[in-house]
Order: C-alpha cells, then sequence, then structure tokens
C-alpha cells in the first residue's frame, strides 16, 4: 500500500482524520489560548499538506485519455455489490484541486475571527473538505450518496452554531431543500442496481435505459442536484443560507458546494440518462436563461451585500447549467464540446470569484458587524488595497477578459450561439447585468465620500487578509491570461462523454 | 520582429505595474519617469515599424504568441496582426500617450493620486495597443474590454465626487450594451467560420456571405448583414454613436489628460479602427453599411448641434468629438474606409490639442470650466492661444490644416459613393456631414472667442492670478500643435491615394470611393487653392462669423434667440431625452423590475407561497399522521420497505 497508488484514499481520509483529531482534543474554549493556537496550527498543516497531496494528482495525471485514473477498489458491502471505488478524470481533479485550494485559504480567513469554539469550526472544514474530496471521487453510487449525505452535516452545523442571528431558519431550509433532493437520487440509485447488479456508476452509464425510465430518473436526478446548483425556482434556499453563513461558510458553500450540483449533471445525468437529459434540455436551457435574466435582476435590488452575491452565484450557475444542457440543440459538428468545456471552467472560475468576494464582505463584516450597502460608502478612502482588491474582484465577477470570469462565459456564449441566436441573446444579458449590479454595489460601498464616522475608522488589510486576497488575485488573472492548462485537462474526457452522450441508448 | 512586437505592449504594462503596485516605493518622480520611458519606448519602437513597412519595403506580419485554450477545434490565440493599418494606430496611440504622460506632470502636480494615474493611463497604452495589435476576435475584444476598464477607472478618478462615479458606472454599462452585441457579433463569427482568426474569418468571408440567419424564426437573413451589425453595434458603444453616445459627455468628470488621450483620440476611435480591420467582411453587406452610415450621419449633425448650448469648456469638446466620430462613421458607411482612418488620424492629433489646450485653461482658472465666466484670455496665455486657434483651425476644416484634408476629402468621398444608389440613406449622410460643417465652425468658435477673446468675466481673484501654465502642459500643446497644422499636406496623398494600407483594409471595386476621386488628384496644393470653390469652405466661414457676429459683435443677441426659440433651447439642453431614456427608462425600469421580481417571484410566490406554504401543509399532515407515530423501529423499517417497493414498482412498470 503505497501513496501512489491510495492517493485519492489519503485526500480523503486525511482531512477527516485530522477533523476528528481536533474534535477529540478541542480546546478549552478560549480562543486566544495556546492550545487553541495549536489546534489552528494543526488545521492548517493539515490542509496545506492535502493541498501539496493534490498537486500530485495534477502532476500523475494522464489528460490524453478520458479513463479514470488513480482508481482504487475494493469490496465494501459485499451483500449487496457497494464497493468502496474511487477515479477521477478530467472532470473531477480540477474540483479536487479547487477544493483543496480554497480550504487552507478559508483556514487562514478564519484565523482569529472565530472567537466561539475555534477548534470545533476549524474541525468541521476539514471534515467537509474531506467528504467534499469523496464526491468528487466516488465511482459507486452509494459511497458517493454516503459522502453526499454526509457533508450536509459540518455545513449544518457551521451556519447553525456559527451563524447570525436567523440561522436556525436558513439551516433548516438548506437542510430541507437539499435533503429532499438527495433522496430522490439515492431511489434512482436502487432502481439502477436493481439492473445493474451493482452500485458502479460506470456501469449504470453503460446500461440500456427505455426513454420512460431515463426520464423519470433523470427527474430524480434533476431534483438533487438543482437544488444543490441552485436552479431557478429551487434557489431560494441559498440567499438565506448564505447571509446567515459565518464568512468561511459562505465561501465554501459559493465555492465548492454549490459545485456539487454541476459535477452530478455531467457524472451522472449526462452518461447515464443521455436520452432523458435530451429530452428535457429545452427545460434545462430555459431555467438556465431565467436565472440568468431573472436572479441578474433581482439581484440588482438587493441591498444585502452577501445576499447580492448569492443571487449572483445563482445567475453565474446559470451558465453551467446552459453549457451541459446545449449538445442538442447544436446542429454543426462543433460546440457541444465547447459549451461542455466553458460551463467547467466558469465552475472553477466562480469557485474562485465568488469564494474572493465573500471574503472581501467578510473583511468588512469583521469591521463593521453589517454587511447592508448603506451602511458603507467611500471605504476607498480609509482602505485603499482593500478597494484595490475589491474592484478587480468585482471586475472578475462581472466577466472582463484577463480575469477567470470572462472564459466561460465566452466559451459557453458562443456555444450557445451554434444553438440559437435567442439563447445567446439572452445569455449575452450578463454583459449589462453582471456588470451593473456588481459594479453599482462597488458604486456605493468603495467610491464616494467617506459615508459617516465608522466607515472613516476601518483600518486598511491586515498581512492575513492582504496574503489570502492576494491568492484569490493571482489565481482569477492567471486564469484569465491562460486558462489552456485547465482547459487540456479537461478536453479528452469531455469529448468522450460528448461523444458518448450523442450516441444516447436507445 | 515578434521580440519588437512584445517591448511594444509590455513595456507600457510593466511601467504601469511599477507605478501601480510599488507606487509608495519609488515616489512621484519614480512613477512618472518609469511610465514615460515605458510608453517612450513603445513610440520609438512603433515610429521604427511603421518605417519598416512603409519605407523600408518590409511585408505585414501575422504572428501567434501563444495559444489561450484550444478546445472542440476552436483555437483562441493571442497573437499580433502588423500592418500599416496597425503600424499608424500604434504610432497615434503611442505618440499621444507620450505627450499625455508629459503634460499629466504639470496637470495632475497637487493630486495625491499621482502615480495611481500615471499607472493607469500606462495601463491604458497597453490595452490600446493589444486591441490594435491583435489578429484575432478573442484579443481584440480583450483589449476592447480592457481599455473600457481603464475609461472606468479614470473617469472615476477622483472617486469622491458623486458627479465622476455616476459618469464611470455609466460610462462602462453604456459600453457593456454596446459590448452585448459586440459579442452575440463574436460568436455569429464563430458560428459561420468556426475559428476567431482574422486571416481564416476574411478568408471565409465569401461563404460567409451566401448564409443565412434566422433571428425571427421563418424569415433567413444574410448571415453577413446580421454578423456586422451586430460587430457594429459594439463600435456604437465605445466610439460612442447614437444611441449610445450619452456617456461620452458625463465622461468629462475624468481629469482633462485623459479626456484627451482616451475620450477623444484613441479609446474612442477603437469602434472606427474595428470596422476598417473587418473591411473584407463588412464589404459584402451593403445592408450593414446602409446602417453604419445612417447612424454616423444622425451622430455626425444631431450631435454637434448639442455642442452649440453647452457652457463646460471640455463639454464643448466632447460633443464636438462625438460629431467628428460620426464624421469617420460615415465614411466607412460608404466604404471609404481609408478616409475614415484619415480623419481618425488628423482628429487624433488636433483633438487631443484641443482637450489638453482646454486644461491648460482649467489650470489657470482654478478649476473653473465655465466658459460664461472666461474671456479676454488670449493676452495672458499666448501659447495656449495660438495653439487652441491652430487646433480650432484644424478642426474646422480650415484650408491647409490637417483636418482640412482629412474632412474635405471625406465629405467629397461620401458625394461620391453613389452606388448607395442616392436614396434617403445617401442623402441623409451627405446633407448630415456638410450641414455639419457649418455647425462645426459654429460651435468651435462660440467656444474660441467666448474664452480667449471679450470682455473679462471672471472675478478679480482669479484673473489676477492669470499666467501662461509651466512648459510640461505648454510642450505637448506645441508637439500637438506641429502634427495638427502639416499631417495633412504630407501624408493625403499616400494615405488616401496612394495604396498605403496596402491588403489591411479591402474595398470592392464598385465601392471604391477613393479610386475614383484618385482620378481627379491633382497633389495637396491644388486642393488647398481650389478650397474656395467648395461649399464645405464657404460652410465652415459662414460658422465662424456667425460665431463672431453672435459671441463677440452683438453679445446680447444669443439670448434673444434662446427666448424666441425655447422649445428647441430646451430640446438641446436635455440632450434630445436621450439620458431619460437610459436613465430613468432602462436603468430604473430594470430597477422596477428587479424589485417586483423578488418581492413577488421569490418572496410571494416561491418561498410564501410554495416553500413555506409546503412546510405549513406538511405540518398540518404531520398532525394528523402523529396519530401513526408508535415508536416502535420496526414499524417505520416496514413502512419505509412498502414505500420503497411501490416507488420501484412503480419504476418498473414504466419500463
Amino acid at each position: 500500500m503505497t501513496l501512489a497508488t491510495h492517493l485519492l484514499s489519503a485526500l480523503i481520509w486525511l482531512p477527516i482524520a485530522g477533523s476528528l483529531v481536533l474534535f477529540l482534543i478541542g480546546d478549552d474554549g478560549d480562543a486566544a489560548s495556546a492550545r487553541a493556537a495549536a489546534m489552528r496550527w494543526t488545521a492548517l498543516a493539515v490542509t496545506i499538506v492535502t493541498f501539496i497531496l493534490s498537486l500530485g494528482l495534477v502532476a500523475g495525471f494522464d489528460a490524453g485519455t478520458a479513463a479514470m485514473q488513480f482508481v482504487e477498489r475494493s469490496p465494501w458491502i459485499e451483500t449487496v455489490g457497494v464497493d468502496y471505488y474511487l477515479g477521477v478524470d478530467g472532470l473531477s481533479v480540477p474540483l479536487i484541486v479547487l477544493t483543496t485550494l480554497i480550504t487552507p485559504l478559508v483556514v487562514v480567513a478564519g484565523w482569529d475571527s472565530i472567537k466561539l469554539r475555534p477548534t470545533q469550526y476549524f474541525s468541521a472544514f476539514l471534515m467537509l473538505e474531506g467528504l467534499m474530496i469523496g464526491v468528487f471521487s466516488a465511482l459507486d453510487g452509494i459511497l458517493f450518496y454516503v459522502f453526499w449525505e454526509f457533508m450536509l452535516v459540518p455545513m449544518f452545523l457551521i451556519i447553525g452554531v456559527w451563524g447570525g442571528a436567523r440561522r436556525i431558519y436558513a439551516t433548516i431550509k438548506f437542510f430541507l431543500y437539499t435533503f429532499l433532493g438527495s433522496v430522490l437520487m439515492l431511489v434512482a440509485f436502487i432502481y439502477l442496481y436493481g439492473l445493474v447488479g451493482s452500485f458502479d456508476l460506470l456501469e449504470f452509464a453503460k446500461a440500456p435505459l427505455a426513454l420512460g425510465a431515463q426520464q423519470v430518473i433523470f427527474l430524480a436526478f434533476l431534483a438533487a442536484f438543482a437544488v444543490k446548483v441552485p436552479m431557478w425556482p429551487v434557489h431560494t434556499w441559498l440567499p438565506d443560507a448564505h447571509v446567515e453563513a459565518p464568512t468561511g461558510g459562505s465561501v465554501i458553500l459559493a465555492a465548492i458546494m454549490l459545485k456539487m450540483g454541476g459535477y452530478g449533471f455531467v457524472r451522472l445525468s449526462l452518461p447515464i440518462v443521455p436520452d432523458g437529459s435530451a429530452y428535457f434540455s429545452t427545460m434545462m436551457i430555459v431555467l438556465s436563461l431565467i436565472a440568468v435574466v431573472y436572479i441578474g435582476l433581482v439581484a440588482l435590488v438587493q441591498k444585502d451585500m452577501k445576499k447580492l452575491i448569492a443571487y449572483s452565484s445563482i445567475g453565474h450557475m446559470g451558465f453551467v447549467t446552459l453549457g451541459f444542457f446545449l449538445l442538442w440543440h447544436i446542429s454543426g459538428e462543433s460546440g457541444a464540446v465547447l459549451g461542455i468545456s466553458g460551463a467547467m471552467v466558469q465552475m472553477i472560475s466562480h469557485g474562485l470569484i465568488s469564494g474572493a468576494m465573500f471574503l472581501c464582505v467578510g473583511v468588512l463584516y469583521d469591521r463593521m458587524h453589517s454587511r447592508q450597502i448603506p451602511d458603507y460608502g467611500g471605504v476607498a478612502n480609509t482602505m485603499p488595497v482593500f478597494a484595490a482588491f475589491m474592484v478587480l474582484f468585482a471586475m472578475a465577477n462581472a466577466g472582463l477578459p484577463g480575469t477567470s470570469g470572462f472564459v466561460g462565459e465566452f466559451m459557453v456564449i458562443i456555444a450557445s450561439f451554434k444553438a440559437s441566436f435567442w439563447i445567446a441573446f439572452f445569455a449575452a444579458t450578463t454583459l449589462v447585468l453582471g456588470a451593473a449590479y456588481t459594479l453599482w454595489m462597488v458604486k456605493r460601498v468603495i467610491y464616494g465620500e467617506v459615508g459617516n464616522e465608522r466607515v472613516a475608522a476601518l483600518e486598511d488589510l491586515r498581512r492575513r487578509e492582504f496574503f489570502v486576497l492576494g491568492i484569490f488575485a493571482l489565481l482569477v488573472l492567471a486564469l484569465g491570461v491562460w486558462p489552456a492548462p485547465l482547459v487540456d485537462m479537461m478536453n479528452a474526457t469531455i469529448e468522450q462523454l460528448v461523444q458518448q452522450v450523442a450516441l444516447g441508448k436507445l | 520582429m515578434l521580440h519588437y512586437y512584445l517591448i511594444i505592449v509590455l513595456a507600457p504594462l510593466l511601467a504601469a505595474v511599477l507605478a501601480g503596485l510599488f507606487g509608495r516605493q519609488i515616489g512621484r518622480v519614480g512613477a512618472h519617469t518609469v511610465t514615460i520611458l515605458g510608453v517612450g519606448i513603445a513610440f520609438v519602437l512603433s515610429a521604427l515599424v511603421l518605417y519598416q513597412l512603409y519605407w523600408a519595403g518590409a511585408s505585414p506580419e501575422n504572428l501567434s504568441v501563444y495559444t489561450w485554450a484550444v478546445t472542440d477545434g476552436l483555437r483562441m490565440e493571442v497573437g499580433f496582426l502588423v500592418d500599416r493599418l496597425t503600424a499608424l494606430m500604434m504610432v497615434v496611440v503611442t505618440f499621444v500617450s507620450l505627450m499625455v504622460h508629459v503634460y499629466t506632470i504639470g496637470y495632475m502636480h497637487d493630486d495625491p493620486g499621482y502615480q495611481r494615474f500615471f499607472s493607469f493611463i500606462s495601463l491604458f497604452t497597453f490595452a490600446m495597443l493589444m486591441l490594435v495589435m491583435s489578429n484575432n476576435f478573442l484579443q481584440l475584444f480583450f483589449g476592447w474590454e480592457a481599455v473600457g476598464l481603464v475609461s472606468y477607472l479614470l473617469i472615476g478618478f477622483w472617486f469622491r465626487k458623486e458627479s465622476a462615479i455616476f459618469a464611470n458606472l455609466k460610462a462602462f454599462l453604456v459600453n457593456r450594451v454596446g459590448d452585448f452585441g459586440f459579442i452575440l457579433g463574436i460568436s455569429g463569427v464563430v458560428l459561420l467560420t468556426n475559428s476567431l482568426d482574422y486571416a481564416e474569418v476574411f478568408g471565409q468571408a465569401g461563404t460567409m456571405a451566401q448564409q443565412t440567419i434566422e433571428v425571427i424564426p421563418g424569415t433567413p437573413w444574410n448571415a453577413m448583414t446580421v454578423v456586422c451589425i451586430l460587430l457594429f453595434i459594439g463600435a456604437m458603444g465605445k466610439s460612442a454613436q447614437a444611441p449610445l453616445h450619452v456617456w461620452l459627455p458625463d465622461s468629462m468628470e475624468g481629469p482633462t489628460p485623459i479626456s484627451a488621450l482616451i475620450h477623444a483620440a484613441t479609446m474612442v476611435t477603437a469602434g472606427i479602427f474595428m470596422v476598417a480591420r473587418m473591411s473584407p467582411l463588412y464589404e459584402y453587406t451593403e445592408t450593414a453599411l446602409a446602417v453604419v452610415m445612417t447612424i454616423g450621419a444622425i451622430t455626425a449633425f444631431f450631435m454637434g448641434l448639442l455642442g452649440l448650448v453647452q457652457n463646460d469648456i471640455k463639454r464643448v469638446v466632447a460633443y464636438s468629438t462625438l460629431s467628428q466620430l460620426g464624421y469617420m462613421t460615415v465614411a466607412l458607411g460608404a466604404s471609404a474606409y481609408g478616409a475614415a482612418i484619415f480623419h481618425l488620424m488628423t482628429h487624433a492629433f488636433f483633438k487631443a490639442l484641443l482637450f489638453l489646450a482646454a486644461g491648460s485653461v482649467i489650470i489657470a482658472m482654478h478649476h473653473e470650466q465655465d466658459i460664461r465666466k472666461m474671456g479676454g484670455i488670449r493676452q495672458y496665455m499666448p501659447i495656449t492661444y495660438w495653439t487652441s486657434l491652430i487646433g480650432s483651425l484644424a478642426l474646422i476644416g480650415f484650408p491647409g490644416f490637417s483636418g482640412f484634408f482629412s474632412k474635405d476629402l471625406l465629405i467629397e468621398a461620401v458625394r461620391e459613393s453613389h452606388w448607395q444608389g442616392q436614396g434617403a440613406v445617401y442623402w441623409v449622410a451627405y446633407l448630415s456631414v456638410l450641414l455639419g460643417v457649418f455647425v462645426t465652425a459654429l460651435y468651435s468658435f462660440r467656444m474660441f472667442f467666448l474664452v480667449f477673446h471679450g470682455k473679462e468675466r471672471m472675478d478679480e481673484e482669479t484673473r489676477s492670478h492669470l499666467h501662461e501654465t509651466p512648459w510640461v502642459v505648454t510642450l505637448p500643446l506645441i508637439m500637438l500643435a506641429i502634427p495638427s497644422v502639416i499631417i495633412g499636406w504630407i501624408t493625403v496623398q499616400p494615405v488616401l491615394f496612394g495604396d498605403f494600407f496596402g491588403d489591411a483594409i479591402v474595398v470592392t471595386g464598385k465601392h471604391d470611393v477613393l479610386a475614383s476621386m484618385g482620378a481627379h488628384w491633382h497633389g495637396s496644393l491644388a486642393l488647398v487653392t481650389h478650397a474656395v470653390m467648395t461649399p464645405v469652405f464657404w460652410l465652415a466661414a459662414a460658422g465662424v462669423f456667425t460665431a463672431w457676429f453672435l459671441y463677440l459683435k452683438r453679445p446680447d443677441l444669443p439670448e434673444t434667440i434662446h427666448g424666441k426659440f425655447k422649445g428647441l433651447y430646451v430640446l438641446l439642453d436635455r440632450k434630445y431625452y436621450f439620458d431619460d431614456l437610459w436613465i430613468k427608462g432602462f436603468a430604473g425600469g430594470g430597477r422596477r423590475l428587479g424589485q417586483a421580481l423578488w418581492r413577488f417571484g421569490d418572496e410571494i410566490v416561491i418561498d410564501g407561497f410554495i416553500v413555506n406554504g409546503t412546510a405549513n401543509s406538511i405540518g398540518r399532515l404531520a398532525a394528523i399522521l402523529r396519530q401513526l407515530q408508535s415508536g416502535y423501529l420496526y414499524t417505520y423499517a416496514f413502512a419505509m420497505i412498502i414505500g420503497l417497493t411501490m416507488l420501484l414498482g412503480w419504476l418498473i412498470w414504466l419500463q
């Protein structure tokens, strides 16, 4: 048993083990104590080691093949054919690296701003990290489901314990929404098990299925994934959850947990029920476009910064689902791969940008204890360095070329024009709407005369905050200037996926 | 030559990064030294590139720098296409930028954001060079949006000023409306050719023109027409053509050096450059050209009229810029791309000059911009006075000055564009550019007389401090005045009639008005001496005379005229109500719609009715079901098994 053959296991279980250690040792309730500090450093060390290990995944990854790599498989519950079965391809590696990258940054961001039970807080994030990597690498339906459901627990605690005033309402709403969706996914898995005799997701993809069954399974999957993305109209849990979540929770929620929904569509819906996906593709495109236009308009009128960014997330995730479901509407020989590539790039990019935006709001919240736009004004006067970061991330959120925010949107808009002028038309409204709601917020928060005495007393970024936002800024720019490494990593997998899906099962 | 090109774009970028990130360490002198050095290097090398291409007979180059991404057979690259059209733009951009850098030392002398300002204008130079040097649509769009970003940052440079941060948001959003069309146009190009590379796309222009796109289902439109109009919507945003012009006058909230560089000489001409660059596409669609011509004509004439009622010195120049951009657009529509680019070049020099001269006046007047509070400044500021006169004469097209050659021949080209069929479009365009000459002369000299001649209307305090501005300000004025006088003389022959552009601009046979004009071309001198016989000259002269009569001879008359034509005055003063349309109509409407969707859609229907409604019904249901609760685990397990079996049975039955 070597690290090279069990890299995925290491990535999953190292943070989970770290989480248990932190949880068991705990702290003495004093965030400033040496014990709490030791626990913080342990948490940081674990996440950094996990990140370094995940680089091994990138280094050893063969982008030339669509086959699963780093595969680990051993029987788990033999009587029902459940395996401990892990593996990654071009779709999962970028998301795993995103997870291992964001988590240490979240730990640093929460370093001394968490006063209540700090060790448990970091423990929850480590647990979450391991489970999220598990979702991105599980190839067995039951394993996938277990990771998927368990993920809710630490997030539930993060919002419920360290959240804001209405956290109970938000957590219940969050939990019920996502839990109800996932149960239907489990039912679909059990049905597929009946056909295949195992919970192997790759076997599911090969199983012949009639259109009727595909339609029902698609809807079951949709219930799980649409809520996670979230798609209009099952999106209303997200603004509430974000508003109540602590900064770190918002970052993980926006940057990674929403990606579970998108990942579910490409990992499960498209390959397992291609014809069901085809059948519902028009509906999916319409819902995606509603997310872009309707949610863009709603974001415009938000007064709570976190709510605004939450709505902006829903709009940006609309591009993800749009890119996935264009396939059947493109008549020419190319465009489908472009759409899915663009959607995947959009997921990674949105992870970085929304994460950074929530951190920016966190920086302000730590100082002023308000998320309300009218409480600010003229922040650039007292926090010029912070203002520069905020404007950069706002521009990235508005999809400015040269930042990562542009790459995915550009690819998806081009692909949607290949499908239909009007799909591209509504998708492209994001250029105006995205800029409008983001920059209007910037105008009211960052620019102008110093709004009030509390703004006048603000101090600029501390070293720790500068470091975290700086890393986000570099990544956002790097991906915008040279997205080729990311795109190349996914190409083979997506091409194979498109071929398989276009062929269908009928 | 790749190394040269890389240095040309990267020198200003590096300087911008240094001045921006390390402004505090390198100080004020360090910031302006490093940025002037960067832009200076870019200018010298650009001049060298132009020399190589024109005099030394080097051939155009099309190079790829690196691959941005490849997927689905679509290559997205970063690369340079450097031909004479590009080289001309590079020289104009870097020269004006260099002048503005020097000028800024004086203009921003006391500003606490000194380093930041230098960083931004260098960054702008980088972005603009990326735009004009691009060999593909992706990089074009990058440059396009990047100049928009810097424009946003610079209009809002004084971010404490409410009017400035309103103006920069407005500028960015209105430009985004244009970019909305632009990105759809680029997508259309990819749909038709599966490429973003200029050379490949232009190579397929013939087949593109034979395809159709159904924007309205069941009505096939020529694909080339659709694509070209969409691309032109982008140009309308960037080059401020009606009705997307509303951002440009407000952009004057930014410091004057950037009004000269970005909002007069370079960025706003990006749209003109883009259409000229795309001439191999536009030549296939007379419908799109007619649209271009009409929009340009409307802008040229009606925006000029607005210049007549402005009292802010910078806004008068801004409306004049709008009008001149309209002239260039009309020339594009007439397929006289060369004439448009020629006017773009001369305009870059004299309009930058006019802005910087206005800035010089503003410095001397202690940041007073209202021309009603000026007058008689001539004697205090001789250099500013004479260079302003040169700029104004060039603008109105006085024979011999650079604007004369470009505007006179532009109007001539429009008159000759008979291929349009001499219908309504032709006459609207021709009359607009012709009457525009009178309007241009009138507003230019109205401002000139009000500022430099007549009664001294400023307060005593200001008057006692009036004196010529320092050399860093006046040197760029003189350096820009020189080309404003001579550039027309020496370049008109090669640029318009001497095949300067070669293959960079494509004009098909019957559209080629410049070629037919070339048959009657007898040199610059002949054109100047014959100027008195053209209506253009007399219209300009009439404009200057009217301005003199109204504002120097009988300064009481304008008031009377205002009184007589109150309705017209209000219409002009309200800028034809375009601002109301955008701000109240679109921005306000969008907010109201967003509010309605949020309050009604999200909160009442989805959350109130569906989510919480469901939760409440479940609560009531639970009250009933509670009766079934036994507390024994096997009861629950049994119920679950029954439930699952039923669900699975249903699924199997479906199969």
